[in-house]
């Protein structure tokens, strides 16, 4: 019966493998895996839970009345403990309010925006919001629009703001907030399955850098504004002794494995472009299969259990 | 410009220092919307004299419009020493007033896909080392100058 709990354990490994391979994997791929990944892996664990729970039930003498079954082969047998089984069910009213929870706020703020963006005239999809702030967004809808500050507009030369548009048309076109919505909802029903959910927000600002890059054909044009963009929009900080970090800063290669979202993709983006990487995305796709045979494995044992306590009856 | 009325140094003038801020700065909207062109302070200040009983002096005055500017609802230009000011048209303002409300929602993030996230101190000093060139750029141009923004 160990069977049943691998399809638990294998969004841990996935939480903690899915930085890694959003760092590697070329955006569009990480993007699809991750997403896929998430939602397989959370239906896996949901199903092992309910699982678990209906082990433990089935020695209740209630259900055996109704199944028809004997109760004693089912005792005798005695695959998941009370606790386990109690320990499940609880996960899995937990996991199904969570879900219940995230689902309806998701719909409700994308039913929202889908409202805000028609009620928003827009040239060529871009609105340009008056005001001090920084900031520019995808407003998803039907169309969706692009809503740029034109205090950032100002600060931005022409082909900066070109490399801007063309990653938020990207988000646009590839409907890249359903990716992060769909993994988000997967990592309600498992929390360990967060790190997933995190990472495909990452990847997706990745393949709409790339676009941007492929659009404007220049990279550094792509990681020069998004570096000029976050700067702008950072809080101004207390400066830090310059002279220390002269002396760290200037021979040591920089290492962003363990930095925030924006120097990862700019740092991306000053690097050669990424490779399709099959084999690594056939491993990974092959650990979550194991999750579901493992499942469908365990399943397949308590219904033969269910059939040999029934013949005993 | 200006009149030389009785000029009141702080807040608004006897009769009209109890009305809420926010009535005031409707009115002073107002009036910019009705105007054909972009007005000045003291021109605001003048018209809302015209049209009511009380006066408010030329800072209260200066106070609303800058306030208004504050909140995106009025674009302004420099004209000599001073500003004159704007409103801003009604579709802008509607993506303004979206963009605030959008701001307030814990949801924010799952639905809009923001062009930069939030920069940590130490992504900061990072970042400008990456852009200096300090990392080895695989396909760098030497010829481009760094900023040009």
């Amino acid at each position: 019966m160990w069977l049943l709990y691998l399809p638990l354990i294998i969004p841990a490994l996935a939480g903690a493998a899915a930085r890694p391979l959003a760092a590697r994997l070329e955006p569009r791929q990480a993007t699809w895996l991750l997403t896929s990944a998430a939602v397989a892996l959370a239906a896996c664990s949901t199903a092992a839970l309910a699982l678990l729970a209906a082990y433990a039930a089935a020695r209740a003498p209630v259900l055996a009345a109704v199944g028809d079954y004997s109760q004693s082969v089912m005792r005798r047998a005695d695959p998941i403990s009370a606790v386990a089984g109690a320990v499940a069910a609880l996960a899995l009213a937990g996991a199904a309010v969570a879900v219940a929870v995230m689902f309806r706020s998701r719909a409700r703020a994308l039913a929202e925006s889908y409202r805000r963006a028609a009620g928003l005239q827009a040239e060529d999809g871009i609105v340009v919001v008056p005001g001090p702030a920084i900031e520019a967004y995808a407003l998803p809808g039907w169309p969706g629009r692009i809503v740029v500050s034109g205090q950032l507009l100002d600060s931005l030369d022409t082909r900066r703001r070109a490399a801007l548009i063309a990653h938020e048309q990207a988000h646009l076109a590839g409907r890249h907030h359903l990716f992060a919505a769909v993994a988000k909802l997967a990592a309600a029903a498992n929390p360990l399955l967060l790190p997933v959910a995190r990472s495909v927000e990452y990847t997706v600002e990745r393949w709409a850098d790339e676009r941007a890059a492929a659009v404007t054909g220049d990279r550094r044009l792509v990681a020069e504004t998004i570096g000029q963009v976050a700067l702008l929009a950072a809080p101004r900080r207390r400066r830090t002794s310059g002279i220390t970090l002269g002396i760290i800063g200037l021979r040591t290669r920089v290492s962003v494995a363990w930095a925030g979202p924006v120097p990862r993709r700019v740092a991306a983006l000053l690097t050669a472009p990424p490779r399709r990487r099959t084999v690594l995305l056939a491993a990974s796709a092959a650990i979550v299969l194991l999750a579901g045979m493992a499942f469908l494995e365990a399943a397949s044992d308590l219904h033969a259990l269910v059939e040999l306590a029934q013949a005993a009856r | 410009m200006r009149d030389h009325g009785p000029q009141h140094t702080s807040g608004a003038a006897p009769g009209v220092g109890r009305r809420a801020a926010g009535a005031l700065e409707s009115e002073v909207l107002g009036i910019l919307r009705g105007a054909r062109g972009p007005l000045s302070p003291g021109q605001v200040r003048q018209r809302l004299a015209d049209g009511q009983q009380g006066e408010l002096s030329y800072s209260t005055v200066v106070t609303i419009v800058s306030r208004l500017h504050a909140k995106g609802l009025l674009t302004r230009q420099r004209v000599g020493r001073g500003f004159t000011y704007t409103p801003v048209d009604d579709v802008s303002l509607a993506a303004s007033r979206m963009s605030h409300a959008l701001g307030s929602g814990t949801d924010r993030g799952a639905v809009l896909s923001r062009f930069v996230s939030g920069l940590s101190g130490r992504d900061a000093r990072l970042l400008r080392r990456l852009l200096a060139g300090d990392q080895e750029p695989a396909d760098d141009d030497p010829g481009r100058d760094e900023e040009r923004g």
